[in-house]
């Protein structure tokens, strides 16, 4: 007589002619696992038990045979970052340079954590080291980090540095190269075209506005982004009056590739770095306060150089600093310090009139109607103007003040938010402020955006006999017409 | 976010420019413990700020037994007294966002003033003295709602359909691999699914009843109205959403981490089809 309970395990124990796995054994294990492991409510996620105990069965054997790893994006990453955290030597000799050109990026972190903005503590550590890195390398004499812009791929990291004077000549005199082989090979087309001249147009592009210098106005700064701390930092070209303007009218994502081109209407002329400095340039003057009193004007003698002292400051030694709870309940106690950007895309007007004048002599008829109807200079708010004298647009303020805590208002930080520019923070604390962007780089638009359209179709040319086509006549009417010609010669 | 992981958490998603200073998390950790005693919530999320022009509404959600539809929403201006928000049913959206517009102000009680003879009619009038008074607090509820409605996401997997329609967490969720991470296929709108119905049998097929049961964030339209991207020295998995900026979600591939938080303007984002 055979045990019942033997037959049972007998039939438990036969294994399986795909696996060659029992249930018995399976069901062991199982078991054991829920022993060891001492799993809560095992009942309820038996089946997963069991799953996990086949997979980790079936792991141990593809062991054997794994894949050649493809290198992980983090992995990447940090090998790149590696080389932040390597400690040079060599820094002893100019210690007293890179102190003083380093931002404090720690302090910023933690008055910026208090207004509600930041970027997590280890990153802004990653971004302190890179900003060393890119001080190191380019040599500059002064480094802040103006902030981060967002971007669909991925986001920009953006440090604002004050430019050697070195470094101007050298661009300028790289561009005007540049220029003159445009004009070599436009005259080289012409000698081309000489044999067969085509019909002249009597059209001309209107003058193009210039640039401002390096140093002044919109190009006060220069700008080096990168999209990870550790990634190679990149120089962002100087803006045109023209690329403000046309960025003006789009709203379009940043990609987080700096040669993305911007598809848009109206176009705008450049891809995505020169977008980039472009909105850079539009948020730095917009968005940039300080407290009343911590920058005063450069007082010079000469009343003639009214325009060149308007767009200097200085840092006032004895600017005191405002109690936090006055910054933080009146906006006149902060104030403008970068140059406002006039309609035309520059800070400081230039009258195109007489410049366009200057470069075409031979028509002196055209100087003298230019001359008549002269245009407007257009003037902008003078620097270190109160922001409660800003315009309100929208239906809503243009800016918006707190205190950073409730329950301890004495230590606490006044936060000056920008509502045109959301995401553009600036905190004031005793005699210590600072500026940060974090957000898309756009503007706010209050309902919708609506684009430009495009402009109307031109008028067709007025249709008259001497441009409709006549229907050929046929051999017939021709013969007809023959005919009577020379009836009427005969006649 | 879940309220037990909070500090962590919000360093995860803080590449979005927005955090918590020390004293509203403090706040946070102390007052959402008592929030769950008192409400009888299962599981309290912090869900995010909307940023007015004079003061911020932070938000917190309770949700019961089913994940899905059992939430509530409630404010807070100093993260410590909590109010709750009205249920935003059809009729009040309806309302809101014929009436509201601009930035939120931070005054619950603000009065959006709505021009009521656009539509003269008999009919339409009782609606139009409604819409004429849409307080800010019905606004923030109809906010949120659409928010959670529109852009709230999960990872696929990290909640289960029971038999009987209850959505609930998956306790044996060990979150995506990494090469699963970085595909949109795989993170899910947590609301109401709409898309699914339209599918074709054929495609149903793949789906696994239990856990695809919410629509793939990858079906949505415009095409790229998401950004996918790894941050926190690449190990974070960070989702934006383009419709509403401000909202990020994040995952840690290969654990059970994930959640989303918005901060921003609570305003929609509809100038999205001439951005990309």
């Amino acid at each position: 007589m055979e045990d019942p309970a033997a037959k049972v395990k007998a039939l438990l124990l036969k294994s399986s002619s795909e696996s060659q796995l029992s249930l018995y054994d399976h069901l062991v294990q199982v078991l054991m696992k829920v022993i060891d492991e001492e799993t809560h409510n095992a009942v309820d996620v038996f089946e997963d038990l069991s799953h996990h105990v086949k997979q980790c069965s079936l792991e141990e054997r593809q062991s054997v045979l794994k894949d050649f790893p493809q290198p992980t994006p983090a992995e990447l990453l940090a090998e790149q970052q590696r080389l932040l955290f390597v400690c040079t030597d060599d820094a002893d000799q100019e210690e007293d340079l890179v102190e003083m050109a380093l931002p404090n990026v720690s302090e910023l972190r933690f008055f910026l954590e208090q207004a509600g903005v930041g970027l997590g503590r280890e990153e802004m550590q990653r971004i302190c080291l890179a900003l060393k890195q890119l001080v190191d390398s380019e040599a500059l004499l002064c480094c802040r980090l103006w902030g981060k812009i967002l971007g669909t791929r991925s986001s920009y990291i953006v440090a604002e540095a004050e430019c050697r004077e070195g470094l101007e000549e050298e661009e300028q005199s790289a561009e005007s190269t540049l220029e003159q082989e445009e004009r070599h090979d436009d005259t080289k087309e012409k000698h081309v075209n000489e044999k067969d001249p085509l019909p002249q147009t009597n059209f001309k592009p209107p003058p193009v506005v210039p640039k401002e210098a390096i140093g002044t106005g919109a190009n006060k700064f220069v700008y080096y982004v990168c999209n990870e701390p550790g990634l190679p930092w990149a120089k962002l070209p100087l803006v045109s009056p023209a690329q403000i303007t046309a960025a003006r009218h789009i709203r379009k994502f940043f990609t987080g590739r700096l040669d993305t081109p911007i598809v848009s209407y109206p176009p705008f002329p450049g891809n995505e770095t020169n977008y980039l400095r472009a909105q850079i340039a539009r948020i730095s003057a917009g968005t940039q306060a300080s407290p009343q009193g911590f920058y005063q004007m450069v007082e010079e003698e000469g009343d003639e150089e009214d325009e060149v002292l308007r767009d200097s400051y200085e840092v006032n030694p004895d600017f005191e600093g405002i109690p936090t709870a006055e910054m933080s309940e009146s906006l006149s106690t902060w104030v403008h310090h970068v140059q406002h950007i006039l309609q035309q895309g520059r800070c400081t007007w230039v009258n195109l009139a007489t410049k366009a004048g200057d470069d075409s002599n031979e028509e002196e008829g055209d100087e003298r109607e230019e001359a008549e109807n002269e245009p407007e200079p257009e003037v902008g708010p003078s620097l270190l103007t109160p922001v409660s004298q800003d315009a309100e647009m929208f239906n809503s303020p243009p800016w918006s003040t707190k205190l950073s805590s409730r329950l301890t208002p004495q230590h606490a930080v006044a936060v000056l938010h920008s509502n045109l520019w959301p995401g553009a923070v600036t905190y004031a604390c005793g005699k210590k402020f600072d500026n940060i962007y974090m957000g898309w780089g756009l503007k706010y638009v209050g309902e919708g955006h609506s684009p430009a359209l495009p402009p109307l179709p031109q008028k067709e040319f007025p249709s008259g006999p001497e441009i409709s086509e006549a229907v050929d006549p046929s051999v017939e009417e021709e013969q007809a017409l023959e005919e009577a010609l020379e009836e009427q010669e005969a006649a | 976010m879940d309220a037990n992981t909070l500090y962590c958490s919000l360093e995860l998603v803080a590449g979005s420019g927005h955090t918590l200073n020390s004293e509203q998390r403090a706040a946070l950790q102390t007052s959402l413990v008592i929030l769950r005693k008192n409400y009888k919530f299962k599981r309290v999320l912090f869900w995010g700020k909307i940023m007015g022009l004079k003061e911020d509404y932070f938000i917190a959600q309770g949700r019961g037994e089913d994940e899905l539809k059992d939430r509530t929403s409630l404010y807070s201006f100093n993260c410590i007294d909590w109010l709750q928000l009205p249920p935003a049913t059809d009729a009040l959206i309806n309302h809101v966002t014929t009436a509201a517009k601009g930035r939120f102000i931070g005054d619950p009680s603000f009065v959006y003033d709505h021009d009521p003879q656009q539509r003269p009619g008999t009919e339409k009038q009782a609606e139009e003295v409604m819409a004429a008074k849409v307080t800010e607090e019905m606004r923030l509820a109809v906010t949120v709602h659409l928010i959670d409605e529109e852009v709230s996401v999960v990872p696929r997997g990290a909640f289960v359909k029971r038999p009987h329609g209850l959505v609930q967490l998956n306790p044996s969720f060990s979150g995506l691999s990494e090469s699963e991470a970085i595909k949109l296929d795989n993170y899910l709108h947590f609301s109401e699914p709409k898309n699914l119905k339209k599918k074709s049998i054929l495609e149903l097929g793949e789906l696994n009843p239990a856990i695809d049961f919410l629509d793939v964030l990858s079906d949505d339209i415009p095409k790229g109205s998401w950004s996918l991207q790894l941050e926190c020295a690449g190990r974070v998995c960070v989702l934006r959403s383009l419709l509403w900026l401000g909202l990020t979600f994040y995952h840690v591939p290969m654990t059970q981490q994930h959640g989303y938080i918005y901060m921003g303007y609570g305003n929609k984002n509809l100038d999205l089809p001439f951005m990309l």
